[in-house]
């Protein structure tokens, strides 16, 4: 809420100044968004009255005025059209300071304009910054006292202080609140408007019904007849509206508005004229029409609390007036509304539509509910001064059983003290919540409060809301500090599980950079990465690129590449672990966590000596997953099976399983979305569930055997299509209890060895835990071995 | 025996113009080996008389010795030319950058996650986990936001349907947490959350640190103790922290923290608060036995004033040349 600081303290006024009372309210929980002062620093300016305007003689769009400033007269040269005889304006004599757009000064002096002297110069809105206003010179009413400082009469030496609050803090979206606030910050005395009633001088009234008396509780209205619709709205009332940033409209408007702002009781003004029978607030029917105030036509939803007449829906309650009802230039007649709405009816009913109002703002948040009939009176005082009219009596029309009720709070010293950590004396604790306006009642038990809440605030039902006003007016950082103690029972701390902190290490020794990619991504490029799930889709995204939870974390991680490709980055290793989000045939949602991995470009950094020549292969990062499948001593439980993915290349792709079960992919991203992603070189992908990586096992000791190990090596040539890992399955099955490791150590294809075909290299080592093996049992497991492949896969021996 | 001498002076000689070990070993032959020059002279030493045997003896096994010497002398030096000349050979520009992968680096946001998870385990705080894909009760009801209540509005929420979002904090984990153990608590949740707002200053996915910490006897003073000294230990500096009533449903009293790094310029670093009551009773805990508090912290706003970071865009491009930077 934006508030002129001077209207502040035309009813408390603290003997600090405007920092000190920034910071003070600030430090209260009011937190302070802005200060702006009303006007830029200038001097030397003046009301001045133009007594005659004449055609400048050596220009045509000039005029030479004689001005004065109440005790002399001088000759102004003056370029605007509307300077003319009888206009009060702003003066700037020779001498005065005035303020430049870019924040220099600008002293005026006596000039010579086409041969004509000038002394002094008459100012449009934009040059004294005031505003942006450079429609001509200042138009000051009539009455505006000739001589007077400009800056005293507009009252320009005020600060506009934007302050931010918190949504418990209803009470201060008024003057009137936040004064009461200061009042109590500075132990200093309010002067708060008297509440006076207004006699009725006609007997005019206009009927209300309350059909839903919980949302609408009370609605106090009165009709003012014979209103002078074309009155003026009165500077002081113009000003304090529009630095709370309020536009000045009609008076009529104008007074509600002012009321809203001084008092806190948003109001409305309806045309009596335009009214057919009686008022009625009752929640809409569904699909009801409403022209607003604002042009737009809605269609309200039975959820809605309306203002209605016998013609149906009049206002949106407590959040727009409708445009038929409104008040205009022609309007003589009004029924003012001052009513109470039940935060409940309101709250969420505006956001709904797409609407956010000062009046909506202030009821979702809590109007003081005893506050309606004293705004309607201080309402129709202002307005008899500025329209004139008879008014007739305020009707109050009541449900009292549906009113708020007077809150009453138990408060003990001992829990204030526990809370605290702080023995607050209870001279203080009654000091300061009878200072804030609430009542402080005694129980018979001692250090025992019963506490009344009033009625403006909302926010304190319950004990510790007492606690939090005590704390935050005695100031949160007056209160003592310690750190807590508590018995530190040791943590369960499971060694079979590779923590991911581990996992990301690992990937970074490995060379991986880690990135963070959108959980949400664009639903088409989710399709090309996965046509196994419907991405879960956002029902209000915030664009079409962030539409969709990702189902993989693969699209994020190419996105990527894309970018430090476009870059000039063409060596990119990166890798990302988060929640991928896969939906289920029920409502159920699977947040599984995923590690991803993603390489392309050269394999080794560029360098002298031949580095950085070669590209990376499927191999490179079969290797890095590899190295991370290891973390957690349970290697040998993870295999890759040859497997197809609609985002990997068809011939260069793999399932990885744990003990059978599929935990991930592995592969080359599919020659088609390179091209259609515009990426350049082949792109290696692997992703894998975090739980089943990160799952290790505790390492056991097995005796090292004293024996010596025995090797033999066997080339085998078998058709291309046969893989290795289902020859190391053959050939460890045939080798007998005491095989300790099948490696593969070449892989050939070429000259000597028929197309079609491939020659392998593998190595077979043998070790007995307690004996050396002789040379007849390694030579049957060979031909075992040899044999078994021979006829699995038609395997020769290489000769 | 002016043989012997002269033997000795000429095989002397020949050691000394010898260049390489091979030609050592050829003079080593020549006059020590079994045919050699001097041993042939042991041979001579029948032809002596029984008398002048030893004596001559003694002088040619002298003279042998001495050679000997001068040999393995010449040896040595030859040896260590040798190596000087090989070591020479070997040289190389130890300037020449090492060879092999360069290491790759965590995210400045991971790093900063890390750093937070790791000042709180150390005063046992455990870290727990939530779904990011959350239900309307464990993301708004169960921290007192009923549906309506205006602090919705501060939170900009991603709807997948009228129960199911995304969580625009971590405060749910807290709720989680506490419908499934019993105090003392003490956890922290790091995570990504949600908001439905992208500018210059705002993403749509970011991350936070909650904390909570229940126990009986947890005041106010407790909360402000933790969380100045955590924020000292973060920046590892003497930051002025200072402690600001707000609000947040979910705790009362609630605190928004401000640090200032010696500029005087406050910066808004966290919010926190004692747990409200009545998020102790949706789950289950009685608030008359039970007291705690709660904080929750901006991860990138942390990263961003702890690295100089100034555009919180950056988290998210995965530029290499912005991540390289804090490996």
């Amino acid at each position: 809420m934006k508030f002129s600081e001077k209207w502040l303290r035309e009813l408390v006024n603290p003997a600090i100044d405007t920092q000190g009372l920034v910071d003070q309210v600030t430090m209260a929980g009011l937190e302070v968004d802005e200060v702006e002062k009303a006007a830029k620093d200038f001097s030397g300016v003046v009301v001045g009255e133009i007594l005659t305007a004449e055609q400048h003689p050596n220009a045509d769009k000039l005029q030479v005025c004689t001005v004065t400033s109440g005790s002399e007269e001088f000759q102004v040269v003056c370029g605007a059209p509307n300077a003319r005889a009888g206009l009060k304006t702003a003066f700037a004599t020779v001498g005065a300071v005035l303020p430049t757009p870019d924040g220099k000064e600008f002293k005026i002096k006596k000039a010579k304009l086409r041969q004509v002297e000038s002394f002094g110069m008459l100012c449009a809105e934009d040059e004294l910054g005031i505003s942006d206003d450079h429609d001509g010179i200042m138009e000051l009413p009539a009455d505006a006292p000739v001589g007077t400082c400009i800056r005293e009469y507009l009252n320009l030496d005020d600060n506009i202080i934007d302050v931010d609050l918190t949504p418990n803090r209803g009470d201060c979206l008024s003057i009137r609140g936040l004064a009461r606030e200061v009042g109590v910050l500075n132990k200093a005395p309010v002067t708060f408007v008297a509440d006076s009633e207004v006699a009725a001088t006609v007997d005019d009234t206009f009927s209300v019904e309350l059909k839903d008396a919980a949302d609408c509780p009370r609605y106090v209205g009165r009709v003012i007849r014979n209103i002078n619709p074309q009155a003026e709205t009165p500077l002081w009332m113009k000003q304090k509206l529009e630095r709370s940033g309020v536009r000045s409209i009609d008076p009529v408007v104008d007074v509600t508005n002012f009321i809203l702002l001084e008092q806190g009781q948003p109001m409305h003004a309806f045309d009596l004229d335009k009214l057919q029978g009686g008022i009625v607030v009752r929640r809409a029917e569904q699909g009801e029409k409403l022209t607003l105030l604002d042009g737009q036509e809605v269609a309200l939803n039975a959820d809605t609390l309306a203002i209605t007449d016998a013609s149906g829906p009049i206002a949106m309650a407590g959040i727009m007036g409708g445009e038929p009802t409104s008040v205009t230039t022609t309007t003589n007649n009004i029924f003012l509304e001052s009513a109470f709405f039940n935060p409940i009816s309101i709250a969420g009913r505006a956001r709904s539509y797409g609407l956010h109002t000062d009046s909506s703002h202030r009821f979702e948040r809590g109007v003081d509910w005893q506050l309606q009939t004293k705004a309607i009176n201080r309402a129709t005082a202002l307005l008899l001064d500025i329209v004139g009219g008879e008014a007739g009596p305020v009707v109050e029309t009541v449900d009292s059983d549906e009113l708020p009720s007077d809150r009453q709070v138990f408060l003990r010293q001992s829990k204030v003290n526990s809370m605290l950590a702080f023995e607050m004396p209870p001279a203080e604790i009654e000091e300061i919540l009878t200072r804030l306006g609430l009542g402080v009642e005694k129980t018979s038990t001692e250090g025992e409060w019963h506490i009344s809440v009033p009625s403006y605030r909302f926010d304190i039902a319950i004990e510790v809301d007492l606690i939090e006003e005590l704390a935050r007016v005695y100031g949160y950082n007056n209160l003592p500090v310690r750190t807590p103690t508590a018995s530190m029972p040791i943590k369960a701390n499971d060694e079979t599980i590779v923590s991911i902190h581990n996992v990301r290490r690992a990937l970074t020794a490995l060379g991986y950079q880690e990135a963070i990619t959108y959980s949400f991504i664009e639903a088409g490029l989710q399709k090309q990465f996965d046509d196994n799930y419907e991405a879960i889709a956002l029902a209000n995204p915030i664009s079409a690129e962030m539409a969709v939870m990702r189902t993989s974390i693969w699209p994020g991680l190419v996105k990527a590449v894309q970018y430090n490709q476009n870059r000039q980055q063409s060596r990119v290793r990166m890798f990302e672990s988060g929640q991928r989000f896969l939906p289920t045939d029920g409502d159920e949602i699977i947040q599984e966590n995923v590690v991803a991995g993603v390489i392309t470009g050269p394999r080794d950094p560029e360098g002298w000596n031949a580095a950085g020549k070669e590209v990376v292969d499927f191999f490179d990062i079969k290797g890095d997953l590899e190295s991370l499948l290891s973390l957690g001593g349970a290697a040998d439980e993870f295999s890759f099976v040859v497997d197809r993915h609609v985002a990997l290349h068809p011939g260069q792709s793999a399932r990885i399983e744990r003990n059978g079960k599929a935990i991930g992919f592995i592969g080359a991203l599919h020659p088609n979305l390179v091209k259609t992603l515009g990426l350049s070189g082949a792109v290696f992908l692997f992703e894998i569930n975090q739980a089943a990586l990160c799952q290790g096992k505790l390492p056991r000791y097995s005796e090292i055997s004293k024996f010596p190990e025995s090797r033999r090596d066997l080339a085998i040539i078998v058709d291309e299509s046969v893989t290795f890992d289902s020859i190391r399955q053959v050939a460890e099955k045939q080798a007998g209890e005491f095989i300790q490791e099948v490696t593969l150590f070449d892989v050939y294809q070429g000259q000597g060895i028929e197309t079609g075909r491939k020659s392998l290299a593998v190595g077979l080592t043998w070790q007995h835990p307690s004996r050396t093996l002789n040379d007849e049992e390694i030579n049957n497991a060979i031909d075992a071995i040899v044999s078994a492949l021979a006829s699995e896969f038609s395997a020769s021996l290489r000769e | 025996m002016e043989n012997i001498q002269s033997l000795l002076a000429a095989g002397t000689e020949a050691v000394a113009k010898a260049t390489t070990t091979q030609e050592l070993d050829d003079v080593r032959v020549q006059y020590l080996g079994k045919k050699g020059e001097l041993t042939a002279l042991l041979k001579g030493l029948g032809k002596l008389s029984a008398e002048e045997r030893p004596q001559a003896g003694a002088k040619i096994n002298e003279a042998k010795q001495a050679l000997q010497e001068k040999i393995n002398e010449r040896k040595a030096s030859l040896e260590s030319a040798a190596l000087e000349a090989k070591l020479a050979e070997e040289t190389i520009d130890v300037t020449l950058p090492g060879r092999g992968q360069e290491l790759g680096g965590l995210h400045p946001v991971t790093k900063t996650m890390e750093r937070i998870e790791a000042f709180f385990a150390g005063i046992g705080y455990s870290v727990e986990e939530g779904p990011e894909i959350e239900d309307d009760y464990h993301n708004f009801e169960a921290l007192n936001i009923p549906s309506h209540h205006p602090a919705r509005a501060m939170h900009d929420t991603f709807y997948f349907n009228a129960n199911t979002l995304l969580r625009t904090h971590t405060s749910g984990v807290q709720v989680r947490t506490m419908e499934t153990q019993q105090p003392p608590l003490r956890i922290i949740c790091p995570g990504r959350v949600y908001r439905c707002d992208y500018d210059q200053t705002h993403s749509p996915m970011f991350h936070q640190v909650e904390g909570l910490i229940v126990d009986k006897d947890i005041s106010f003073a407790d909360l402000k103790g933790t969380l100045e000294q955590f924020l000292r230990e973060f920046f590892e500096e003497d930051v002025r922290v200072r402690f600001r009533p707000s609000y947040f449903p979910f705790t009362e009293p609630s605190i928004e923290v401000d640090i200032d790094r010696g500029d005087g310029k406050w910066l808004e670093v966290l919010g926190c608060g004692m747990v409200h009551p009545k998020v102790f009773e949706a789950s289950g805990i009685d608030p008359e036995e039970y007291t705690g508090f709660a904080f929750g912290m901006g991860v990138e706003r942390l990263a961003m004033l702890r690295y100089g970071v100034n555009d919180l865009r950056l988290f998210f491009e995965n530029d290499l040349r912005f991540l390289g930077q804090f490996n």
